[in-house]
């Protein structure tokens, strides 16, 4: 790229900048807003500069919670948010690797009418389904379980339909090979597509950890215990407080730790994440 | 070590086409043969089906002694180099050599003796430790040959695996391919399009065209007698002059009346000066073009007395019709627009029936 003469530049960082403020100030403000005291919120008269009460906010959002609505500490929110999201995402890519290698590599009847069944399931989302998905989940008495939480979300169309299309460009030889060198299924599978698929696996593990992470209307729906709430369930449930003044310090805390395991999953996973979208090294 | 027998085999496609339509052949113990022909001609899926990764319509395949038609690749003792090379590409160069011994069950010690070995013989022992995307693709090729050493197998199979390659490259690599396989003398079966490939390398050469076999012979035998039009312009580069008997004006006293093209090859003809030798050929020809390669030139003719048929068949890697091809020594030659008597003995000319089919010996 040609480096631009003077004025132009700055213009050019000047609206970048202005773009990052604007993305990252709510997320500043509900950081100030966490280290507050919940009476200088209420009665709106915020600082924009951190408070005093860093220490004292967080260790009560991770380890006693709000005093009222929600009745469990956070920590176990993110506790229970996490197993789910690890379940859907390890599920998911589990599911959809093992769907896709076969639908790719053997020969069965219905073998394309099965895969069109798979992609047939895109169409349909979660809130179509989620009355007779509630129905069976209930009925296998899964509700308020991690197994709840998250096998009725585990199976997908779009992580099957991603590594089907990788696993067709992986060049045919490699298979001819292996049968050459004696491997069986199994072992095609085990000792070269799926050190193949660590790019993909990456990839889809960081987009469906912050999918399963974000999860809303399915939790609210199948727990009912406190203690297996998820964080999400937590912050809307801290925010309608009907008798009482609502703790805008925890609720802000609990918004910024929901934040930390997607960032940080993305920050580790980042390398690989991005390598695996643009892997062309076969 | 082994002889590999073909007796009978062939392909059908369920959807009704026949890819090998009975073929038989043998190779012999630690004899280098080569299958050739132009693309689509079925000389892959043979090997594949020599190989097991493809299944034998009917007929045999017997690879030391036993029949394999329904016999794993695993289990047929055969390694094979493909033409991309399918390296495993997560491997490094001794697990990808290792891998095939692995899954064996071979004894950890005796398979580090085997790959080092391989190793050391294909100049790979520093690379041990690469990956395949860290190696040129020469190295690459040498590790796929690896792969197959390793295994001490009784039949070594190659699907074009220098196509890849650069022209210098490829020419290395033959000469290497040649001399390992004299050394290990293992019964060797190699796909080719390539007929400067196919003449180099052969014990055996196999003519190949349309799913049959065309010829089988010593590559030399094969170039000086070909059996067919088909064989006659495929070996042999650039390709042999072909021209119709019962069109022309050319006449050969004392030829098989049943003869119907005559065949003369670009280097057999020379430029003459008038008297048609005795029993040969004389084709008067305007130069159309030439080409200079330094050790010889090629010269494009037009024969001067064209009746308006095309002369020669066209089939590809053919001439254009009634184009005849003089190769002649060195740089001199004629000018273009010139107008040349190219002339050829009697025993440097080949004669065919007229469907091209058969060889008439004169």
């Amino acid at each position: 790229m040609v480096e631009d003469e003077g004025i132009q530049r700055y213009i050019a960082h000047a609206i970048l900048w202005i773009g990052i403020a604007i993305v990252a100030f709510p997320v500043y403000l509900a950081f100030i807003a966490s280290t507050q005291d919940n009476a200088v919120i209420a009665n709106g008269q915020m600082s924009l500069l951190p408070g005093g009460h860093f220490l004292e906010t967080y260790y009560q959002t991770i380890f006693v919670g709000t005093s009222g609505s929600t009745r469990e500490p956070v920590g176990m929110m993110m506790f229970n948010s996490l197993v789910m999201s690890l379940l859907i995402a390890i599920g998911k890519i589990a599911i959809s690797i093992i769907s896709a290698y076969a639908v790719v590599y053997f020969r069965f009847p219905f073998r394309m009418t099965i895969f069109w069944l798979i992609f047939i399931t895109l169409m349909l989302p979660v809130e179509v389904r989620i009355y007779p998905t509630y129905k069976i989940v209930a009925q296998l008495h899964l509700l308020d379980s991690y197994a709840g939480l998250s096998l009725p979300l585990i199976a997908s169309a779009t992580a099957t339909l991603l590594f089907r299309q990788f696993f067709m460009t992986v060049p045919d030889e490699l298979l001819e090979a292996s049968r050459i060198d004696g491997a069986g299924p199994f072992r095609f599978f085990w000792d070269t597509l799926l050190p193949l698929s660590r790019t993909n696996m990456a990839a889809l593990f960081v987009i469906l950890f912050i999918l399963g992470w974000n999860q809303y209307l399915w939790p609210l729906l199948v727990t009912t215990r406190d203690d297996m709430q998820t964080i999400q369930i937590g912050i809307r449930k801290m925010i309608t407080t009907t008798d009482a003044l609502t703790e805008w310090p925890i609720v802000m805390a609990t918004a910024v730790l929901a934040m930390l395991p997607p960032i940080f999953v993305v920050v580790v996973m980042q390398k690989l994440f991005v390598r695996g979208l643009v892997e062309t090294e076969k | 070590m082994a002889n590999v027998t073909l007796r009978n085999v062939r392909k059908d496609y369920p959807n009704g086409f026949e890819a090998i339509k009975g073929i038989d052949f043998e190779v012999g113990d630690g004899q280098f043969c080569v299958l050739v022909g132009p693309s689509g001609c079925g000389k892959s899926t043979l090997l594949r089906m020599v190989a097991g990764l493809e299944t034998i319509t009917s007929g045999e395949i017997d690879i030391g002694g036993r029949i394999v038609n329904q016999v794993e690749p695993a289990d047929r003792d055969i390694a094979m180099v493909f033409q991309n090379y399918a390296l495993y590409p997560h491997m490094s160069v001794y697990n990808n050599m290792a891998y095939g011994l692995r899954n064996r069950g071979m004894d950890k010690g005796e398979i580090d003796t085997r790959v080092r070995e391989a190793a050391r013989i294909l100049e790979l022992s520093p690379m041990l430790d690469r990956k395949p995307r860290q190696l040129s693709g020469g190295q690459r090729q040498r590790v796929a040959m690896g792969r197959a050493i390793v295994r001490q197998p009784k039949a070594f199979l190659f699907d074009e695996p220098l196509s890849n390659l650069d022209a210098k490259l490829r020419i290395a690599m033959r000469v290497e391919i040649r001399k390992l396989q004299r050394r290990l003398s293992t019964t060797s079966i190699y796909v080719t399009h390539d007929q400067l490939e196919a003449m180099t390398l052969a014990d055996i050469l196999v003519v190949m065209n349309g799913g049959q076999v065309e010829q089988i012979g010593n590559p030399l035998d094969i170039y000086k007698k070909p059996a067919t039009t088909f064989v006659a312009a495929f070996i042999g580069a650039p390709p042999m002059n072909l021209l119709s008997l019962r069109d022309s004006d050319i006449k050969l006293p004392g030829a098989a009346p049943e003869a119907g093209i005559l065949g003369v090859r670009p280097e057999d003809l020379a430029i003459g000066n008038g008297a048609t030798p005795d029993g040969g050929i004389a084709l008067d020809l305007a130069v159309e073009a030439i080409e200079r390669v330094g050790a010889e030139t090629y010269v494009y003719g037009l024969r001067a007395q064209q009746s308006g048929q095309p002369a020669v068949s066209s089939k590809p890697g053919e001439l254009p019709p009634g184009e005849i091809l003089v190769r002649i020594p060195g740089q001199e030659g004629p000018a273009v627009g010139q107008k040349i008597r190219a002339v050829a003995p009697r025993e440097k000319l080949h004669l065919f029936t007229a469907d091209g089919r058969k060889r008439i010996n004169s």
